[in-house]
């Protein structure tokens, strides 16, 4: 998957400045290289939880690696979306031990509640939809992780229509993210 | 009740906090390895445990600490593997969420075997509260004098870092964690040299799973001796087992080795037997990388023996009629499921997962997925049957890591015991492809002649 470039500057809270500067600071002498990854996700974070081609500039030049350096890694690893994304990300679990209890019908059922596709964002930027890989829950299946944690037992569409009140009411949400 | 070692005190309330732990023994055992053993007595003490790697691959734990390299004079470093990801697993998860100090004083007792003064956690990045629940206890035990400098006042010192990854089923295999964990995408090493020589940053490394490394506080504080009481032959202890799929009672068990399999399966102290009333028609036994067993042939081996929890009476039989203890992930099917749909989903995860630097994976995972897709959607031919099974003889053992010979098991073990499931699909390819469900022979057989009435 590319990137897409804003033409918006990105760039990080103080608070999440001195976040960075901590975590560079945990790893030995000269491997601040091993803080891409975990600076990636407070660069997710800072920015609409998706990383733009001058977010990752952003943070290659933080790390002071070269870009295509942060390029791969971003590249590389499927939470860290290249393309904006609802408020919400509801992310559903589609593997094996999932599916055979009802992961794709809880997929299937969001798509067709929310009129959309995996993959795409409400009109109101408010949800999108991904099918993820194994999220290790397989026995409170169907599940799916939205934000810090994850949601399970969805078995009955009473369960999902609720959920999705409760977060539209969510005005918080931001609030909720992790501490890298 | 069977011997719980690691999840003895796992519902006291408040036993993830420092103190509640203390209480209840808790960081007993690195009191006593860092002040009355050396480094040396304390891998000797795993090495009598016959304690073995519990993410999947069963390698002795003590033997693999015993190969770190102590001479050079290197920083050595212990990495936690906490990237749980195999389908069907969520045990790792369990004891961290329920007892990170646990974790945390396993860690600390083992760097000290290895003589490592850094050590790490990879956490996978999909467990975002566990990744905030493990530093927590990582301040905790600081404050309290378990990490630092000079903990204990006996002159050593350590520091753990827990570290997310970000979601990549690749970062599980040790040297693409290794490579994660050095802020690089994960594709996994050519070995030799193997991490115990050449590991992070270079230094050697040991990398030991989550439940692996819970279980050393344990052999320190009763001896290594004790452990082997439980367990059989050289499956000695216990080992926590994540049921899922179509059991009345889902959920993470720990089990003695030495469990009969009927009785983890049906008894009401585990899985509770299989839901709806249904019948218990296939097992991937542990994670869905191990070859799937047909019901007889989990039950009973090839030639009548029972099957107990064990790495060695699981894998009787070898790939032909046996399976792997794996990482412990118990996924159970019953009348219902399509072993062709599910075949075809775990393909499309090894697609999803595979790193790409291996052309045998890369190539292949994607075209046995295709074929797969073709099978379940009644568009396949007969012949793509055998050319499934081709592809898949190709990719096994012809790879840099192990991720390709675990794309190819679930394929080879489903065609090899389900293949007039795969031949139904082909022959009937309308009724495969309105029909996902209900494929034992004798529903199918039902739904064949009432074609009309159900589907």
């Amino acid at each position: 998957m590319l990137a897409v470039k804003t033409n918006k500057p990105a760039q990080f809270s103080e608070e999440a400045l001195a976040k960075a500067k901590e975590i560079i600071a945990r790893y030995p002498e000269g491997k601040h290289k091993s803080a891409l990854i975990p600076i990636l996700h407070i660069a997710q974070q800072e920015n609409d939880n998706w990383l733009s081609v001058e977010t990752l500039d952003y943070v290659a030049q933080l790390l002071n690696l070269k870009t295509i350096e942060v390029y791969e890694v971003a590249t590389f690893y499927s939470m860290f979306n290249l393309n904006p994304v609802g408020r919400f990300l509801l992310e559903v679990c589609h593997t094996g031990p999932c599916a055979i209890r009802g992961g794709e019908w809880l997929k299937n059922y969001l798509c067709e509640k929310l009129n959309i596709k995996p993959g795409e964002t409400t009109t109101d930027k408010m949800f999108t939809v991904k099918g993820v890989e194994c999220l290790g829950a397989c026995g409170y299946a169907p599940m799916m992780q939205v934000g810090k944690y994850y949601y399970e037992h969805l078995d009955t569409p009473e369960k999902v229509d609720a959920l999705l009140e409760q977060l539209r009411s969510r005005v918080d949400f931001k609030h909720e993210n992790w501490v890298v | 009740m069977g011997k719980k070692i690691l999840t003895e005190n796992i519902n006291i309330p408040g036993i993830n906090t420092i103190e509640v732990y203390k209480q209840h023994g808790g960081y007993a055992s690195v009191e006593k390895a860092l002040k009355q053993m050396t480094p040396n007595e304390v891998v000797e003490e795993v090495k009598k445990s016959g304690l073995r790697g519990r993410g999947g691959a069963g390698f002795p734990t003590g033997m693999k600490w015993s190969f770190i390299d102590k001479k050079s004079g290197r920083p050595r470093y212990l990495i936690c593997n906490a990237d749980e990801s195999e389908p069907g697993t969520f045990k790792d998860r369990y004891l961290m969420e329920k007892i990170p100090h646990l974790l945390i004083e396993g860690m600390i007792v083992s760097s000290y075997a290895l003589e490592s003064n850094l050590s790490f956690v990879y956490i996978r990045g999909e467990y975002k509260w566990i990744y905030e629940m493990l530093w927590k206890a990582v301040n905790e035990a600081k404050a309290n004098g378990y990490l630092g400098h000079n903990i204990l006042g006996t002159g050593y010192h350590l520091d753990i870092i827990i570290h997310c990854g970000a979601g990549a089923y690749i970062c599980g295999e040790e040297t693409a964690l290794i490579e994660s964990l050095e802020g690089k995408r994960g594709n996994p090493r050519i070995k030799p040299p193997f991490p115990a020589v050449n590991g992070l940053y270079n230094n050697p490394t040991v990398v030991n799973n989550v439940e692996s490394l819970s279980a050393v506080p344990w052999i320190i504080n009763n001896g290594g001796e004790a452990y082997t009481k439980y367990g059989v032959g050289r499956s000695t202890g216990t080992k926590l087992i994540s049921a899922c799929g179509n059991i009345r009672k889902p959920g993470v068990y720990e089990i003695d080795l030495s469990l009969p399999v009927k009785e983890f399966l049906f008894s009401e102290e585990y899985c509770g037997g299989i839901a709806n009333n249904k019948q218990f028609k296939a097992i991937v036994a542990g994670g869905s990388s191990v070859p799937i067993l047909p019901a007889e042939l989990f039950l009973k081996t090839a030639d009548g023996k029972d099957r107990i929890m064990s790495y060695e009476s699981l894998n009787e039989g070898g790939f032909v009629s046996g399976t792997m203890l794996g990482s412990g992930g118990f996924i159970v099917y019953d009348e219902d499921a399509c072993i062709v749909r599910n075949t075809w989903n775990f393909s499309h995860f090894y697609r999803h997962e595979s790193c790409g630097q291996c052309s045998p994976c890369r190539e292949g995972t994607a075209w046995m997925e295709k074929v797969l897709y073709k099978i379940e959607h009644g568009t396949a031919q007969a012949k793509d049957i055998d050319l499934l099974w081709s592809i898949q003889r190709n990719i096994d053992g012809n790879t840099i890591c192990p991720l390709g010979d675990a794309a190819a098991w679930p394929v080879a073990s489903a065609i090899r015991h389900f293949r007039e499931e795969f031949e139904w699909h082909i022959e009937y390819p309308e009724l495969a492809q309105r029909q996902n469900y209900g494929l034992l022979k004798s529903t199918r057989e039902k739904l064949y002649n009432t074609e009309t009435t159900t589907v």
